[in-house]
């Protein structure tokens, strides 16, 4: 297989109850680089994501088929841990959902539950983590306040911290600005160029202007199929598929 | 690294095991309320049969006659005229409260109705030694040209009124304000006054919760105990009337639980009471709970 | 025009009824703190709620209900905790392991309902039927199992009421982190419905310490406070019946004292459930 390859999708289907919402999904999504899941809402493109680290296994009446290898393994027929798969992808989802705890065990969760507790290298941690998504400086002196005391967009930011921490290889976003504010938005927009080159990401969007300012990769969803998935460059200035053309010229939303 | 997951697993498991123990002794702790009951009142049923019990009026342990017709009696009267005074009431003021009053009363009203709720049975009880039984005997007995102790099935079906009221007034609450305002907006805005929203469309749409809410009073009526107890008289008589002293199925099963161990038929017998309190209340709870998610369905 | 005067006065006939329904509801209820007042005021001291009862106590002569008072805490406060012990692996287990299965789940929950409904004599009843199938005499061990049957439905309910309103999305947060399925529940979920999940404790309590008639067969009587779970205990709701069927009117109006002891309580713990709910409850979601 491609070295650069991190994630293969291999005739992924997916019903709930008897609704079809995944269709023959083919996909392989770079190493190291940000893909963008572009798509009209209600395409699958949140499900898609979900599947990736097994959240759909929380939804009734879920059933998927199919193959998602993730570095030549496939999730969704392993031996191997689930909680140990999921470690390895920070999820951030639409709203954040601070965890009921201060500021610094929000960051420090993901550490402590497998074990780290020396007090100093979690302080480290904390410290880094909360700079590089620039948090730092607004909450150093209030670590010990509940994190449902931030704004919107400081939750959001913290939520990255936090998934950072764990040191996943992965990062999966499900629309993670639009519950934001434009600053909010842009910030988190801004990580997630400065992060490219150490984790691969994948963004799941429905803005194609935002799509435009990050992507590297783009992957085109459509009622539940992958219309076309090709670099940044390719499917912006030269799409190939009929549905993609439309799309960008804004026809269908 | 590794021995910390290992350790966490096996701690998952544990928790797993342990909430699926005690989520299986749950469910089946209905099954064995009725078995237990059920064994316990086998003697009885072995040696008179179920319509005797349940149809005979003779009470009478030494002679072993268990005729359980004027304790069902009794729980029926106390039972229905609490209903009649509490669902009335409960209905106007869940009316007034969810569409007349103000926020502000309503917030005001929830601590009332939760402190209402809370107040044990016995307090009920003594309230009710101390006003209702006087009110019975000295005002509401003569008005009717009756003489009444005050201890009688009357004051014992008012002592219950008031104490199931916050019960079915919660519930009431609940169902009107589940009721979605759109519903009232397109009344209002064909012409209809507000009242006659309220008797056309809302009462109609609530009704399956209504009933189900006075389903849920009576089977919360009918296994009240202490309160109860304390001012029906607890004689059985043959004459039948509201100013006549009652007893009641649960306080039949209270009274006697002294004596019981003595005579093996009796015990027995007390257990099946207590067999035929679970088997009702259980039956009408799960018609008005089966009505209410109905209702809950139809309203989405 | 007549016929809209007609209708202008059924609505406001109604409203006047409506009115005085909801008047005489609240009426009622300061009636009740007032008569037990009123009456148990005079008769209430220190010496009655610091005494056990002496000899010829139930003839009006000295001693107290800390006997009983004694009885009912320690009996509610056994019945609670063992009732903790399985509730709350309960509630989170149906809403975190079986999130994914809802018809279940409804069914569990109806169950539920069904037991919470369930009348306390009807418990006392079978609590007293197992006792003597496992030959044991009334003992305070006896009637705090009993009563947890009696609170287990109403603790779960009340438990699950909140956990059921936390979003999906903190689960999703949670075991995107790593977590365990058990670490979530105990670390996340119960952390976020802290202030809920002691409220629903405290009314469990509540109800335990007002039951008598599920306690009636099984907990027993005693003048002694007792020091092992074994032994029989007075309780204050049974304390209260008993004063009152004396025909001594000394004995009658200390009835009516232990019943604001009773009442005191019982709003006491309202009263601290919702001050602990308020001051807990700052990990709100915003949305």
């Amino acid at each position: 297989m491609d070295n650069d390859i991190k994630i293969n999708i291999k005739d992924l289907n997916l019903f709930i109850g008897n609704k079809h919402i995944l269709k023959n999904i083919n996909i392989s999504i770079p190493n190291k680089k940000l893909t963008v899941i572009l798509g009209p809402s209600g395409c699958g493109k949140t499900t898609l994501l979900k599947t990736l680290n097994r959240l759909t296994d929380l939804y009734p009446e879920v059933k998927v088929k199919g193959n998602i290898f993730i570095d030549n393994e496939d999730i969704l027929h392993t031996n191997k841990n689930i909680t140990e798969i999921r470690k390895n992808m920070g999820l951030l989802s639409q709203q954040p959902y601070p965890l009921p705890m201060n500021i610094f065990r929000n960051v420090t969760y993901g550490l402590r539950i497998s074990g780290r507790r020396n007090r100093k290298i979690l302080k480290n941690r904390v410290e880094h983590y909360l700079k590089q998504v620039n948090l730092w400086d607004e909450v150093k002196d209030r670590l010990k306040d509940s994190a449902s005391q931030l704004s919107i967009g400081q939750q959001q930011r913290l939520c990255l911290a936090r998934g950072l921490a764990v040191d996943p290889e992965i990062i999966l976003a499900d629309e993670p600005t639009s519950a934001l504010d434009p600053i909010s938005s842009q910030t988190i927009e801004n990580e997630f160029l400065t992060f490219n080159g150490n984790y691969t990401i994948i963004v799941v969007t429905h803005s194609l202007r935002q799509a435009k300012r990050i992507a590297d990769y783009v992957i085109f969803m459509y009622l539940g199929e992958v219309i076309e998935q090709n670099s940044a460059d390719e499917f912006f200035n030269n799409p190939k598929e009929e549905k993609t053309k439309e799309y960008l010229k804004g026809i269908f939303n | 690294m590794k021995i910390t997951l290992i350790s966490r697993n096996s701690k998952d498991k544990f928790h797993f095991t342990w909430m699926t123990i005690c989520l299986i002794i749950i469910l089946f702790l209905p099954l064995l309320l009725g078995i237990g009951l059920y064994l316990k009142s086998k003697l009885l049923l072995d040696s008179t049969s179920v319509f005797d019990i349940l149809f005979s009026k003779e009470w009478s342990p030494i002679e072993g006659k268990f005729g359980m017709l004027p304790f069902i009696n009794s729980s029926l009267w106390v039972t229905i005229i609490a209903i009649l005074i509490a669902g009335p009431i409960c209905l106007f003021s869940a009316i007034h409260l969810t569409q007349y009053a103000k926020k502000s009363f309503l917030n005001f009203m929830h601590p009332i109705i939760d402190i209402l709720s809370g107040i044990p049975s016995v307090v009920y009880g003594v309230w009710g030694i101390l006003i209702i039984v006087p009110l019975v005997s000295k005002y509401i007995g003569p008005f009717f040209g009756k003489e009444t102790t005050g201890y009688s099935i009357l004051s014992g079906s008012i002592v219950l009124a008031v104490m199931i009221t916050p019960f079915i007034l919660n519930i009431l609450i609940d169902i009107f304000q589940t009721i979605p305002k759109e519903l009232q907006e397109a009344s209002l805005s064909l012409g209809a006054t507000k009242w006659q929203t309220i008797k056309k469309v809302i009462l109609k749409k609530a009704l399956p919760g209504i009933i189900s809410a006075i389903t849920l009073g009576i089977s919360r009526a009918f296994g009240e105990t202490m309160a109860v107890m304390m001012v029906v008289g607890n004689v059985t008589k043959l004459k039948y009337g509201v100013f006549q002293p009652g007893y009641p199925l649960p306080a039949l099963i209270a009274n006697n639980y002294g004596e019981m161990m003595s005579i093996p038929m009796y015990d027995s017998a007390l257990m099946f009471a207590a067999f035929i309190l679970f088997a009702i209340v259980l039956l009408f709870n799960f018609a008005s709970r089966l009505l209410i998610i109905k209702y809950e369905r139809e309203i989405k | 025009m007549r016929h809209l005067k007609i209708k202008q006065f059924e609505e406001s006939f109604f409203r006047v009824i409506m009115f005085l329904s909801t008047l005489l509801i609240v009426l009622t209820l300061f009636l009740i703190i007032f008569t037990i007042l009123y009456k148990g005021l005079p008769s209430l001291s220190w010496e009655m709620i610091s005494q056990v009862p002496k000899g010829g106590f139930y003839f009006g002569k000295e001693g107290g209900i800390l006997n009983a008072i004694i009885g009912s805490l320690y009996l509610s406060f056994g019945a609670t905790i063992i009732a903790m012990i399985i509730s709350l692996p309960v509630a989170l287990f149906i809403n975190i392991h079986l999130v994914k299965r809802k018809k279940l789940v409804n069914a569990i929950r109806f169950i539920l309902d069904l037991l919470w409904g369930v009348p306390s004599i009807v418990y006392g009843a079978f609590g007293f039927a197992v006792m003597i199938y496992f030959g044991l005499r009334t003992s305070l061990l006896a009637g705090m199992i009993t009563l947890t049957f009696l609170i287990i439905p109403i603790m779960i309910r009340s438990m699950d009421e909140v956990l059921k309103t936390i979003p999906i999305g903190l689960m999703e947060a949670s075991l995107s982190l790593g977590s365990t399925r058990s670490e979530t529940a105990y670390k996340i979920f119960f952390k976020q419905s802290l202030p809920g999940i002691i409220t629903a404790i405290l009314l469990s309590f509540g109800r335990a310490i007002g039951d008598a008639a599920s306690v009636l067969f099984t907990t027993g009587y005693t003048d002694n406070i007792p020091t092992s779970i074994s032994q029989p205990a007075a309780t204050l709701p049974l304390s209260i019946f008993f004063q009152l069927t004396s025909p001594i009117p000394e004995v009658q109006n200390r009835a009516y004292a232990s019943a604001i002891v009773l009442t005191f309580i019982i709003l006491l713990i309202s009263i601290s459930s919702r001050f602990l709910f308020n001051k807990f409850n700052k990990h709100n979601i915003k949305s």
